[in-house]
C-alpha cells in the first residue's frame, strides 16, 4: 500500500532466489483506496494471498473472517514473537489469536524546536504533563499573540485518546459495548487537552488549514508537534537548509512522573487471507518479510520503522539521532479498542473535542453527547453479542 | 400497417427502456429496499448479521442531528448559491453578449475556463487565497482594514467560502446555456423596442427576460438539482469542518455509506435526498406554469 507497494518489489528477488518455484505479485494500491479494495476483493473472492493492513483494519477483517489466524504457523515456525514491541504485538492479537505479523511500526510522540525550548529555559524536553504545560505557557508567552506553543490539528482524534491512555481510561466499558468517555480518567485528560486551547497555547484549526507544515514549523508558528515516523523522512527532506538541526524528537511526558509516557500502537502488519490459494508460500512470505535483515532493508527504501527489536542494533537506525526517541516510545505502546468500528468512534472523539474547544459544548456535555452517540454506533454490535450469548446457552 | 405500429415503437423504446431499467430504476429499488436493513460489513461477513429495520433508518434519521446539520448546511447553500449563480451567470452573459463588447470569444472562455478546471487544483489555489495568514483574500482585506479571517477554518465562515468557490467555479457553465438563450431572441424585438424608445433596462425587461424565461427555468432547475448535491467542494476544501459547519447531504452520504460501511443508513440518506429533490424540482417547474 502506498509506496510500501512500490518499495516492497525491490525485496522480491531475493526472496523468490531463495524459495525457488515460488513468484511473488506484488499489487500496489494506493492508502486512499486501500480500504475499500480489501473490502470488495473479499466480497468478490479474489483476495491476495498475503496482504498488507493497518493495524486499525485487523478487527474489522477479523470480524469478515477474512484473515486467517497464525497461532499454529508461530508456533511450529518458531517466530521469536518476544523480538517485537510488546504493545504492537497486541494489536495483532484479537481475543487470544494472532491475526497478523507486524512489518513495520508507528507511534506519535513529540516533535519539537529545541532552540525555541532552550530560550524558553528547557535544555530537555518535557517529562511530565505539569512540566510540559509550564514550557508551553513560557514559550507562548515569548511568542506572542501570532504564535502558539503546540500544534494539535482538531481533525486529529489522536492527541485526545494519547492522552487518555495515559490517564489509564479504558474509552469503552463492558466489553466494549458501551462508550466510557464520561469516565474520570477520560475526563482529565480531555481537561487538560482542552486548557490547552483555553490558555491559547494551541491554535484552533484543522489539518487542512496549515499551509505548509513544515515551513510553519521551521518559522517558528508552533514549537510542539505530535506525530509520527513518517514525519522524520518529509522533515528530512523539507526542512529549510538555514534551520538546520533546530528539531528534536522527545518520548511523550506522561501525567504521573512515568516517562516515557504511553503513546499509541500503529504501523502495519502482514496478514494471510483466509482460503489463501498457497497458504504454506504466502506464510514462507510473511516470514522472509518479518527477517530483521530484510527489515533493515525495507528501512532503507522507506524510512518505515522495523517491527523486530534486533533489527534497531543496525547503524542506520541506532545512529540517527530523530530515531532514538521512537526506540524509546515504542517500548511503551498501547492499542486502542479493538473493534471495527474503532475508527468510527475516533472520528466522533475528534468532533466533540473540536466542539468544545470552539466552546459550542462546555466539556461535561461534549463527553455524555460522544458517550450517547458512540453507544448508538455499538448498538450491532451489542445485538451481535447478545446473540451469540443467546446461541451459546441455547447449545448448553 | 396501423395496428403494426405501436408494436413497433415498443421495439425502438425498447434499449433505451431496459438501460433505464437496468442502470436506473433496478438501482433504485435495490437502495430503497437496502435502507430497510442495517447493511453493514458484519453482514458482508455473514447474511445471517442482517437485520430488517423497517423505517428504523429513516425514523433515526429524523433525530440525528448531524443530519438537520447537513440538511440546513445544504438547504443554504442551495439557497444562496443557486439565486446568486443565475444572476451572476445572466449578468455575464447579457454583458459578454451586447454589441458594443468586443473579444466575446475571449471572455466567454475566461468565464467558462473554471468550469472546465478540475475541482482538485482548484481547491489547492482557493484554500491558499483563503489561507488567514498568507492568503490573497486576507490581504486585500487587510488593505481595507478588515482584521484577517479563518474563512476556512472558523465555523461561522466557511460555508459562506465554500459558496463563493462553488460560484465562481459554476457560473461559467450556466452563462454558456444563458447566452445560447439569449442569441436565440430575434433581433428584429430589440429593433421593435428602439423604434418604440425603449430604453436598455426597459429592453432587458420586457424583451430579454421573458424570451429567456424557459432557458432560466431549465438553468434553475439543473442549478438546484446540482447544488443539492454539493459533494466535492466541501470533501476537498474542508472535510464536512470546521465543526460541521459545512458538512453537507451527499458527504453525510458518502461517509456513512463508503467511510464507515454503514450502507443501510446511508441508502436512506440517498433515498430522503431523492425525494427531496424531486420535490424542489416539481416545485420549481409548477412555478415556472403558473408564471
Amino acid at each position: 500500500m502506498g509506496s510500501e507497494g512500490e518499495a516492497v518489489q525491490h525485496l522480491v528477488p531475493e526472496f523468490e532466489r531463495r524459495t525457488p518455484g515460488v513468484h511473488v505479485h506484488v499489487q500496489p494500491i494506493p492508502w486512499s483506496a486501500a480500504h475499500e479494495k480489501l473490502l470488495t476483493a473479499f466480497v468478490g473472492g479474489s483476495m491476495p494471498d498475503a496482504f498488507q493492513l493497518g493495524n486499525t483494519w485487523l478487527p474489522e477483517l477479523v470480524a469478515l473472517g477474512a484473515i486467517e489466524p497464525l497461532d499454529s504457523r508461530i508456533a511450529d515456525s518458531a517466530v521469536p514473537l518476544g523480538d517485537y514491541f510488546p504493545g504492537i504485538m497486541d494489536t495483532n492479537v484479537i481475543a487470544g489469536r494472532t491475526y497478523g505479523l507486524p512489518w513495520y511500526v508507528d507511534t506519535r510522540l513529540l516533535f519539537y524546536r529545541d532552540d525555541l525550548l532552550a530560550a524558553a529555559g528547557d535544555a530537555q524536553p518535557p517529562k511530565t504533563w505539569d512540566a510540559w504545560r509550564a514550557t508551553m505557557m513560557r514559550i507562548k508567552a515569548a511568542a506572542g499573540a501570532t504564535r502558539y506553543a503546540i500544534l494539535l490539528p482538531l481533525t486529529e482524534w489522536q492527541t485526545p485518546v494519547i492522552l487518555a491512555l495515559q490517564q489509564d481510561a479504558h474509552l469503552l466499558k463492558d466489553e466494549d459495548q458501551y462508550g466510557d468517555f464520561e469516565s474520570p480518567a477520560f475526563r482529565r485528560a480531555f481537561e487538560f487537552y482542552l486548557d490547552l486551547f483555553r490558555r491559547d497555547l494551541a491554535p484552533a484549526t484543522s489539518e487542512t488549514q496549515v499551509a505548509n507544515l513544515y515551513q510553519d514549523f521551521a518559522a517558528g508558528y508552533f514549537a510542539f508537534y505530535v506525530s509520527g515516523p513518517w514525519n522524520l523522512g518529509e522533515l528530512a527532506r523539507r526542512w529549510p537548509p538555514a534551520a538546520a538541526g533546530r528539531w528534536m524528537t522527545a518520548p511523550m511526558p506522561s501525567p504521573d512522573g512515568t516517562y516515557p509516557g504511553d503513546s499509541l500502537a500503529g504501523g502495519a502488519s502482514v496478514a494471510l487471507a483466509r482460503g489463501a490459494k498457497d497458504d504454506a508460500a504466502a506464510w514462507q512470505w510473511i516470514r522472509f518479510l518479518s527477517e530483521p535483515a530484510q527489515q533493515v532493508a525495507f528501512y532503507r527504501l522507506t524510512g518505515d520503522l522495523p517491527a523486530r527489536q534486533s533489527a534497531w542494533t543496525d547503524a542506520a537506525l541506532a545512529e540517527d539521532r530523530y530515531v532514538h526517541a521512537f526506540w524509546q516510545q515504542l517500548q511503551r505502546v498501547r492499542s486502542t479498542p479493538k473493534i471495527p468500528e474503532w475508527e468510527r468512534i475516533a472520528t466522533a472523539i475528534a468532533q466533540y473535542a473540536e466542539t468544545a474547544v470552539r466552546g459550542r459544548m462546555s466539556a461535561d456535555d461534549a463527553l455524555a453527547a460522544l458517550d450517547r452517540d458512540v453507544d448508538a454506533i455499538l448498538e450491532k454490535r451489542r445485538w451481535l453479542l447478545h446473540r451469540a450469548a443467546g446461541t451459546a446457552a441455547e447449545t448448553r | 400497417v396501423i395496428v403494426q405500429r405501436p408494436r413497433a415503437a415498443y421495439w425502438f423504446v425498447a434499449p433505451a427502456l431496459a438501460a433505464i431499467g437496468l442502470f436506473f430504476l433496478l438501482p433504485v429499488a435495490a437502495a430503497v429496499l437496502l435502507s430497510v436493513t442495517d447493511f453493514d460489513i458484519y453482514a458482508i461477513a455473514d447474511r445471517a448479521n442482517l437485520r430488517w429495520v423497517g423505517g428504523n433508518n429513516y425514523v433515526r434519521l429524523a433525530h440525528d442531528p448531524l443530519f438537520w446539520t447537513a440538511l440546513r448546511n445544504t438547504t443554504v447553500f442551495v439557497a444562496v448559491a443557486g439565486p446568486l449563480s443565475i444572476a451572476a451567470a445572466l449578468a455575464v452573459a447579457v454583458v459578454v453578449n451586447a454589441r458594443s463588447v468586443r473579444w466575446k470569444g475571449f471572455w466567454r472562455t475566461v468565464f467558462f475556463l473554471p468550469a472546465v478546471t478540475t475541482l482538485v487544483a482548484v481547491a489547492l489555489v482557493w484554500r491558499y487565497i483563503y489561507h488567514p495568514r498568507v492568503g490573497v483574500l486576507g490581504y486585500v482585506l487587510g488593505l481595507a482594514g478588515i482584521a484577517p479571517i479563518d474563512w476556512l477554518g472558523d465555523p461561522t465562515w466557511a460555508l459562506a467560502a465554500i459558496i463563493v468557490m462553488a460560484l465562481w467555479k459554476n457560473v461559467g457553465f450556466n452563462m454558456v446555456i444563458l447566452l445560447a438563450g439569449l442569441q436565440n431572441i430575434p433581433e428584429r424585438l430589440y429593433e421593435a423596442a428602439c423604434i418604440d424608445g425603449a430604453p436598455a433596462g426597459r429592453q432587458l425587461g420586457a424583451v430579454t427576460l421573458p424570451m429567456l424565461a424557459p432557458t432560466l427555468v431549465f438553468v434553475a432547475v439543473m442549478t438546484v438539482i446540482g447544488y443539492f448535491q454539493l459533494f466535492a467542494e466541501p470533501y476537498v476544501m474542508t472535510g464536512g469542518g470546521p465543526a460541521n459547519s459545512t458538512l453537507s447531504i451527499v458527504l453525510l452520504m458518502y461517509e456513512e455509506g463508503f467511510r464507515w460501511w454503514n450502507i443501510g443508513p446511508a441508502a436512506a440518506i440517498a433515498f430522503v435526498l431523492f425525494l427531496i429533490i424531486l420535490l424542489v424540482t416539481a416545485l420549481t417547474m409548477r412555478w415556472r406554469r403558473s408564471t
